[in-house]
């Protein structure tokens, strides 16, 4: 909503100055955007200063400027004044620009092969005077440090630029904003001037509200001047409306304009003329279509308001109207209408045909249904004022009439909510002047709510009213009690916390990417996962609800590899969505790691990234987050884009049905088909949510410290086995054959090759046993290894190697 | 002389001489293993009389204790000496690079989230969250924007089905649904998340993150509002100052309403909050509307509160002096190295909430 000041002073009589009075705006909650001159034409005109004048190759006349315009590179001007010169100050117009003696665009253009961007002016182009003979030349002292400034002072009046929030419709007039500063105690609202019209004759166009469900429309006022002589506005009239940024047109039209700019009052100019016999207000038909002020023809929906004769329709109400009934320069006859449509109505329709004007912008937030009959007179007055005419009696159509809303209001209600005291005379001040309507009962006041606030329901607006006048600075600040109600973070959260900090530590750069997704990306991870369409996507490489964290975290490493970078480890944590319905999401961390283990490394080798450093990184983890390493069980059932071979999935426990993590190298075809290259490219993902955390606490974990100081033996053992057979389970058989005594089994060797079958291993296992009890004699440790090597024989065929 | 006394001197003087590990292991075993001098020393004793046995097994304890101590200490300076020979010849560079570590970080985002979680703990907040993919009665209509309102234009919504009943977030305020749906009052809680709207240009990413702030009791007022924020602002900035500006606005879900200035100023090119004469707006907030409580069962005429929203990669950009919305999200390597934090670096209060 733009206004100026000397617009605002017109309902205003007031002696603050203008920042007073944008600090006062904002205060009352009329949020200040900008405070500026409407641009000019002019201020394209630009100080500037000539760097060089060459002469032009191929023009003996014109010469080649490198001028100054006080950017960071000067531009090239071609120029044919003889005064043309070395460090000369004047005036350049860029392309773009008009040129104010001849209304001329200027443009790039090439001039006998030279490129030349804008023009330097002459006093006669600028219409400075009649000097057409060289370029205007400035004063160097008065100019060097006004480089690059525009040459005119812009003149148009400082603008104030609101944001109205969408419950202030009154404010959509400058009226309603003179209002808001009065009851704040900047000034004081002037009365209105009742207008002294000769009415003569009446409304005699026949106007009609159908009675119908949907009725869109609940009052319908109108009157007819005749004889009026349409022409340019005067100029006081144009100058208000380009002041606020509106385009003048005709005087019937600004005046409407005007009227709806000043009280918020939108009003309609038909020439009476056109319209065929009488007015019908009422619902459109499926398929109706009629042609609008925008030169755009809308097919209509049912139930959309339309405002009719007997040829069809007029226009929709409230939002815009027809060409068929449209005023011109030479309309003699004029029927102007002030009316009341109801918000929803005209959102609904103004939605469905994707229209937007300034009157449907105001009848959507609520029009003042009071306002009716000043706007036909203060409209009408101006009309009958600039094109002449003879104004008729008014005529309103009521359909529905308007209730007043009244509201109970305990006094007491604002100290509860704001925490400070208002004396009773205060309140009642202030809400007298934004106008309403008040009488007190036993700490209640009885209010009548002003019929231009459709926004204020109950007695917590009235709160807001209150306090936003008297001004938010007056609240006090109470200091925060330190009273919890709950622990900060359940255990669903700390574990979040945990395995986000957990993997950033073992070298994994956190990211954030987007909920969303390229589809074809997605294809590659999303398994058989229902694909989730967004509807309006912001563009179609955005398209889907991720199904996995991999299509994000795959196409920013394309986009690092492609900046030069080898090695690279990203993680991220978040949402990935399996349905479209709340709920239908599961949180994950996705890792992946490029490129080579120590690459160019002067001590250690470097080496191809492989499956044992995901599962080192993932399997750490998951110890770090309290998980029973000895509970783990791993198996091959990886998803389509992991490597089938170089693979596994992680389950939390022996007999769990969904696992808790995956890791591995990834599925080589990914690489082929997002176009990746990579020494190697090795990921994991972790379930979070399927993670079962006890809830027990640490000082409950940490159990009765025991040890053993009895001897320790260790025992070598290479068995020769069925190659197929898991390490996993080798050694859980030897774990069971005495949880007491073996302690910890390593694998020193892992051996295909000569000297074995094909279809078989070697491994090489140390053992370490100790007794909690006692020291073991050499025969206990016999017999141990007895044991070992015959459970190892008897479960997997395996033979100790000889 | 007796043998004692001549052993005795002819191993001090051999000692005197021996400078190899090797011969004073030999002096060693040619003095005390089975069959040397000490030992066999020890054997004659058997065909002495008790007199002298006792005199001279003194005097071939305290030999054998001098030769043993003398010995030992001969070979424990031999090793030494050993080893200092060595050592001239074990060096290495050592400014050549060490073998390699790599750390992660943590991003921005993940880290002002700690940052917040941890200040808010500190006056009782618990932390809640909700999902991302919303129903349009938890995004509005429970938040009194009814459909056909025209406060829903002011977020630009991503719709998941045609007839947008299912929706991504545009704001974290339907967790305060959820939340006093689903318990008792009173509430104190905070709900970072992700947040949506179809809007991308330099200042607006398609996601970005909210903080959503909720505390209902019997008797909260905007006094408490406005000192829990103040508080906030000022533990979150690290300073000791703050110029706060509660100007009146207007959210559907609270009433009164306000948005919130902070006053800052630039000093070569950086934001100075805190101080200067310039206002940048940094949240929005409110007392819970009447019509939100009765949506989600709480009755209005006995509790109330307040609720706000604080754009967080916003709080990350001004704190940390970011530019660039969107580079938040564009992973790109060098960016993370160098805004990215340090997972040690976790925010708390005791430790301070950044380094």
């Amino acid at each position: 909503m733009k206004f100026t000041i000397d617009w605002l002073k017109n309902h205003l009589d007031t002696k603050l100055n203008d920042e007073k009075i944008i600090d006062k705006l904002t205060n009352v909650g009329l949020e200040v955007e900008s405070f500026q001159s409407q641009p000019s034409e002019l201020d394209h005109f630009l100080v500037a200063k000539i760097i060089s004048a060459e002469k032009h190759p191929n023009a003996d006349r014109l010469k080649v400027c490198e001028v100054d315009i006080g950017k960071k590179e000067n531009i090239k001007v071609v120029c044919g004044a003889p005064n043309a010169k070395q460090n000369l100050i004047t005036v350049y117009a860029p392309p773009g620009a008009l040129i104010p003696k001849n209304q001329m665009k200027l443009s790039i253009s090439n001039i006998r092969g030279v490129t030349s961007y804008g023009m330097l002016c002459s006093e006669a182009e600028l219409k400075l005077s009649d000097e057409s003979e060289g370029i205007t030349e400035l004063s160097t002292k008065k100019y060097r440090s006004k480089i690059g400034k525009s040459y005119f002072l812009n003149k148009n009046p400082k603008t104030i630029d609101l944001s109205i929030t969408p419950n202030r419709a009154d404010c959509l007039g400058i009226r309603g904003i003179a209002r808001d500063l009065a009851a704040a105690g900047s000034g004081k609202l002037r009365k209105k001037k009742f207008s002294k019209i000769k009415f003569s004759g009446q409304q005699n166009l026949k106007v009609k509200i159908t009675k119908e469900k949907h009725q869109g429309c609940s009052a319908f006022g109108s009157l007819l001047i005749k004889g009026v002589q349409n022409k340019e506005s005067p100029k006081w009239l144009k100058d208000k409306l380009l002041s606020v940024g509106h385009k003048p047109i005709s005087a019937i039209v600004d005046i409407t304009n005007y009227v709806m700019l000043d009280i918020n009052r939108p009003l309609h100019a038909y020439d009476a003329d056109k319209i065929d016999t009488e007015i019908v207000v009422r619902n459109s038909k499926k398929g109706e279509s009629f042609e609008a002020l925008d030169n755009k023809k809308y097919v209509l929906e049912e139930n959309m308001c339309v405002i009719t004769d007997k040829s069809g329709i007029l226009g929709l109400g409230g939002i815009i109207g027809g060409t068929r009934s449209a005023t011109e320069l030479g309309t003699k006859n004029i029927l102007l209408e002030s009316a009341y449509f109801h918000p929803k109505s005209i959102r609904k329709t103004s939605r469905l045909l994707s229209i937007d004007t300034d009157a449907k912008h105001r009848f959507e937030r609520g029009i003042d249904p009071n306002s009716i009959e000043e706007g036909l007179l203060l409209a009408a007055e101006l009309i009958q004022k600039i094109c002449g005419g003879e104004i008729s009696k008014k005529d309103i159509k009521i359909n529905e009439r308007f209730k007043q809303s009244k509201i109970n209001f305990p006094i007491s209600k604002l100290q509860s909510i704001t925490g400070f005291k208002v004396p009773e005379k205060e309140m009642k001040k202030i809400l007298e002047s934004l106008g309403f309507k008040l009488k007190t009962k036993k700490n209640i006041l009885d209010l009548v709510v002003p019929s231009w606030r459709p926004d204020i329901e109950q007695g917590i607006d009235i709160v807001e009213e209150i306090t936003r006048i008297i001004g938010y600075d007056k609240i006090k600040t109470e200091l925060p009690e330190k009273v919890r109600i709950k622990p900060t973070l359940n255990n669903q959260q700390k574990l979040f916390h945990f395995l986000q900090r957990s993997v950033a530590s073992k070298g994994y750069f956190e990211t954030v990417t987007w909920s969303f997704t390229d589809s074809r990306i997605n294809d590659l991870f999303k398994e058989d996962k229902k694909e989730i369409e967004i509807v309006n996507p912001i563009s179609s490489d955005l398209n889907v609800l991720r199904s996995s964290i991999f299509s994000n975290l795959i196409f920013y490493l394309k986009k690092n590899l492609d900046r030069g970078f080898k090695d690279i480890s990203l993680f991220e944590i978040g949402p990935i969505f399996t349905g479209n319905k709340p709920g239908e999401q599961e949180i994950i961390l996705a890792g992946l790691k490029s490129g080579l283990d120590s690459r160019l490394n002067w001590i250690e080798k470097e080496r191809k990234l492989d499956v044992f450093d995901s599962k080192r990184d993932v399997v750490q983890t998951l110890y770090e987050i309290g998980l029973d390493p000895y509970k783990i069980n791993i198996n091959t059932k990886t998803p389509n884009y992991y490597h089938p071979g170089k693979s596994g999935a992680i389950y939390q426990n022996y007999a769990d049905k969904f696992p808790i993590a995956f890791f591995g190298e990834i599925h080589p075809n990914i690489l082929n088909k997002v176009g990746l290259k990579t020494d190697a490219l090795v990921i994991f993902e972790i379930f979070l949510d399927r993670i079962k955390i006890g809830k027990n606490k640490l000082k409950d974990l940490k159990s009765k410290f025991q040890y053993s100081d009895f001897q320790k033996s260790e025992r070598d053992f290479a068995f020769v086995m069925d190659k197929n057979l898991e390490i996993q389970e080798l050694i859980k058989i030897i774990t069971d054959v005495d949880k007491d005594l073996i302690k910890s089994i390593r694998v020193f060797d892992v051996y295909e090759g000569e000297n074995i079958d094909k279809d078989k291993k070697s491994v090489a296992l140390n053992i370490t046993i100790q007794s909690s009890k006692k020291s073991l004699t050499d025969e206990d440790l016999n017999n141990l290894n007895k044991l070992i090597i015959s459970s190892v024989e008897n479960k997997t065929g395996a033979k100790l190697r000889s | 002389m007796s043998d004692i006394i001549k052993i005795r001197e002819e191993y001090l003087s051999k000692l005197k001489e021996i400078s190899d590990l090797k011969e004073i292991n030999q002096l060693k075993f040619e003095l005390f293993g089975k069959s040397g001098k000490i030992s066999n020393e020890f054997k004659k004793m058997g065909s002495l009389n008790p007199e002298e046995r006792k005199i001279i097994s003194s005097q071939l304890n305290d030999t054998k204790n001098e030769l043993q101590n003398l010995v030992e200490k001969k070979i424990k300076d031999l090793e030494i000496n050993e080893i200092n020979l060595k050592l001239k010849n074990e060096r290495v560079d050592v400014t050549l690079p060490s073998r390699s570590f790599n750390r992660g970080k943590i991003h921005p985002v993940s880290q002002v989230i700690d940052e917040i979680s941890s200040i808010f703990s500190e006056i009782g907040f618990s932390v809640e969250e909700g999902p991302d993919v919303e129903n349009e009665y938890n995004n509005f209509t429970a938040l009194n924007t009814p459909e056909n309102h025209p406060a829903r234009d002011m977020h630009d919504t991503f719709y998941l089905d045609k007839n947008k009943k299912f929706l991504l977030r545009t704001h974290t305020s339907p967790v305060q649904v959820r939340t006093m749906l689903d318990g008792k009052p009173p509430f104190k809680i905070i709900a970072p998340g992700r947040t949506y709207r179809s809007d991308s240009d330099q200042t607006h990413a398609p996601m970005f993150h909210q903080v959503e702030g909720l505390h209902i009791d019997k008797n909260i007022n905007m006094g408490h509002l406005k000192g829990c924020l103040n508080y906030f602002i000022k533990e979150f900035f690290e300073v000791d100052k703050i110029k706060m500006r509660f100007r009146p606005s207007h959210f559907p879900f609270t009433e009164p309403s306000a948005e919130v200035d902070i006053g800052y100023e630039l000093k070569d090119g950086k934001i100075i909050i805190g101080e200067g004469e310039k206002w940048l707006e940094i949240l929005g907030c409110g007392m819970v509307h009447p019509n939100v409580l009765k949506n989600v069962k709480v009755d209005p005429n006995k509790y109330q509160g307040y609720a706000f929203g604080i754009g967080i990669d916003r709080l990350a950009m001004l704190k940390y002096g970011i530019n660039d919305l969107r580079a938040f999200f564009e992973t790109d390597y060098r960016w993370l190295s160098h805004f990215g934090f340090d997972p040690l670096d976790v925010p708390s209060s005791y430790r301070g909430l950044s380094r």
